[in-house]
């Protein structure tokens, strides 16, 4: 039933609600894809006795008419989000075997609206990477990769950390998926993949129960197939939680209700210093071209300036692994997950960790150690924090003269594994257009605007006033109707 | 800023990170050019500007001191690699 695995959220809604088909009928036809997609490595652990279950619960509650707003909706979910009773890893090896007691808040409030679960999907180790190539699990495999499924002539990367759910959702074999946004994990690989994807504002989604990494800059957010399906799932996982201190109490707008397609008057703001230094042609073209859509419905751009900009990368680059340092503190072969012997507890805390982290993980815990010892705290630390607050001023600043404003997603097209691998700084160059929202807490959308020369897809990136997420989709909707991309992924389920 | 074998073996020990010694050299060339990488930051006049704690403009909450929730001493040890008795097991750190 190939079909059912090709629907949008929006379509799955209407066809279940007019008994085209059943909920077990649209969780079987995904869990065959999610076998199909095998070669592309997406998932960690595979949920299907778990999907076709909880279908079954969907289809009775519908029949005594107590559908949920996403009552029946099969979906991936990032193997960092704590699923009670089931594997969570987050890709690495120092989780071995955990099952987690308990259910993160945000995949609670997908189940109570009637989601159903697939399985949990590969990432970056720890949601630090932007290729998904540092899983313990393996690569992540773009189902855009051109040549014989399994025999590629080039393995493209679906971009990280939230790789797994990018190549899932793209190769249709789930309607959608969650990822968590650090500098750009969902933002980044929805654009490799073709895809939408939203971070929303840090606040809106309860961080409890997801593995942290730098918890200043964490927030979760949908990964789907059309801005109106991230408006649906978005509202799903939203919603003050008490667990977390952070959380935000306010009320959780219908999403979709914003997605009204009127953006006249609309201030876009465009931002001079994103025009970075050797910006490939079609990146640039592309944004013009966004521009232009705008425009054309009716929206006004205006040149804005973010002076700190250029700054972005490297405050990220102190800030995220000085709380990765902490955060991962709790890895330490007593309480779960890997346990290395040694002679002494010393030993055993000093063994686990050198064989349960993998380089990556190891690099950046190691550079916030640095940053945060006695003697470089000021001088790193502090001073990163005092630019983040300058990166967010300029924000604020922007957000009197625009309404939103309008960047690529990515500075390239999805690169092939093994590229850009020796020098971690050209890696992290990937973020350089998500990473400044991220500091400021904003909520930011890559929606698919076109493809490259190469055939592969390339996105634009909104960005909002905090907890004006209607905004940004009703303008990411927008470009999506004027883009009206119809390229698809060479394999899909 | 250029880091030494020698500091990047103190920093892993600070993590508890056992780093094998033929490793060392190779991540201290990484480590230092990540840090000279963020050195720019110093470029910035950052003189008045307070250095930022909270991304959302909001204050913590607060709560009555109370018990709401608790008795999960077994499904907290579930997952532990090695448990006896209702506690974790570690080697003897106390002679």
């Amino acid at each position: 039933m190939a079909e059912l695995t090709h629907l949008t959220m929006a379509g799955a809604l209407d066809g279940l609600a007019k008994k085209d088909f059943t909920a077990v009928e649209l969780a079987e036809a995904h869990v065959k894809a999610v076998e199909t997609i095998r070669p592309l490595n997406a998932f960690i652990t595979e949920t299907p006795d778990k999907a076709l279950e909880m279908a079954k619960a969907s289809d009775a509650r519908r029949a005594k008419g107590e559908a949920g707003p996403m009552e029946g909706l099969p979906i991936a979910v990032k193997d960092l989000f704590c699923t009670k009773g089931v594997l969570t890893t987050a890709a690495s090896h120092i989780l071995d075997g955990f099952k987690p007691e308990y259910e993160s808040t945000v995949t609670s409030n997908l189940w109570r609206d009637g989601a159903v679960m697939l399985g949990k999907v590969n990432l970056d180790e720890f949601a630090m990477g932007s290729a998904n190539i540092t899983s313990h699990h393996g690569n992540v495999i773009s189902p855009w990769s051109p040549g014989e499924v399994g025999n590629w002539s080039r393995q493209l990367v679906p971009g990280g950390s939230s790789g797994g759910s990018a190549a899932a959702v793209a190769a249709r074999a789930a309607l959608g998926a969650t990822g968590t946004d650090t500098g750009g994990s969902i933002r980044q690989p929805a654009a490799f993949t073709g895809i939408v994807g939203i971070k929303p504002t840090y606040g809106r989604c309860s961080r409890w129960g997801v593995v942290a990494f730098a918890s200043s800059l964490d927030q979760a957010g949908p990964m789907t197939r059309t801005v109106e399906d991230a408006a649906i799932m978005l509202r799903s996982m939203c919603g003050f939680d008490p667990k977390d201190s952070t959380s935000v109490d306010m009320p959780v707008p219908d999403f979709r209700a914003a997605l009204t397609g009127d953006i006249r008057g609309l201030k876009v703001g465009i931002p001079k210093e994103y025009r970075v230094e050797g910006m490939p042609a079609e990146i640039a073209a592309i944004w013009d071209q966004g521009i232009e859509w705008l425009k054309a419905a009716g929206a006004e751009p205006v040149e804005i300036s973010l002076p700190h900009t250029k700054y972005a990368l490297a405050t990220y680059y102190i800030v995220a692994p000085a709380e990765a340092s902490s955060n991962l503190a709790r890895y330490d072969g007593v309480r779960f997950g890997l346990r290395v012997e040694g002679g002494n507890l010393k030993d055993l805390y000093e063994n686990t960790r050198g064989a349960g982290f993998g380089k990556e993980v190891r690099r950046r815990i190691l550079i916030g150690t640095y940053v945060l010892s006695a003697g470089y705290y000021d001088a790193y630390y502090n001073k990163a924090r005092q630019v983040r607050t300058r990166i967010k001023w300029d924000f604020d600043e922007a957000f009197q003269r625009c309404d939103v404003i309008l960047t690529p997603t990515a500075p390239s097209t999805a690169f092939a594994i093994g590229e850009k691998m020796d020098d971690p700084i050209q890696m992290y160059l990937n973020d350089v257009f998500t990473v400044p929202a991220s500091l400021a807490g904003l909520p930011g959308m890559s929606v698919p605007a076109g493809v490259g020369s190469d055939g592969l897809p390339l996105g634009l990136q909104l960005l909002g006033r905090p907890f004006d997420e209607e905004t940004v989709l009703r303008v990411g909707q927008v470009i999506e109707k004027a883009a009206a991309v119809t390229a698809t992924p060479p394999f899909m389920a | 800023m250029s880091l030494d074998k020698a500091t990047v073996a103190k920093i892993a020990h600070l993590a508890r990170i056992k780093v094998p010694e033929e490793e060392l050299d190779h991540l201290a060339g990484e480590l230092s050019q990540i840090l000279t990488f963020v050195e720019q930051l110093n470029e910035v006049d950052t003189g008045n500007v307070p250095p930022m704690t909270s991304v959302a403009a909001q204050k913590l909450r607060r709560r009555k001191d109370e018990v709401t929730d608790g008795g999960y001493r077994d499904a907290v040890l579930s997952n532990g690699p090695e448990t006896a008795e209702g506690f974790y097991v570690v080697p003897k750190v106390v002679e």
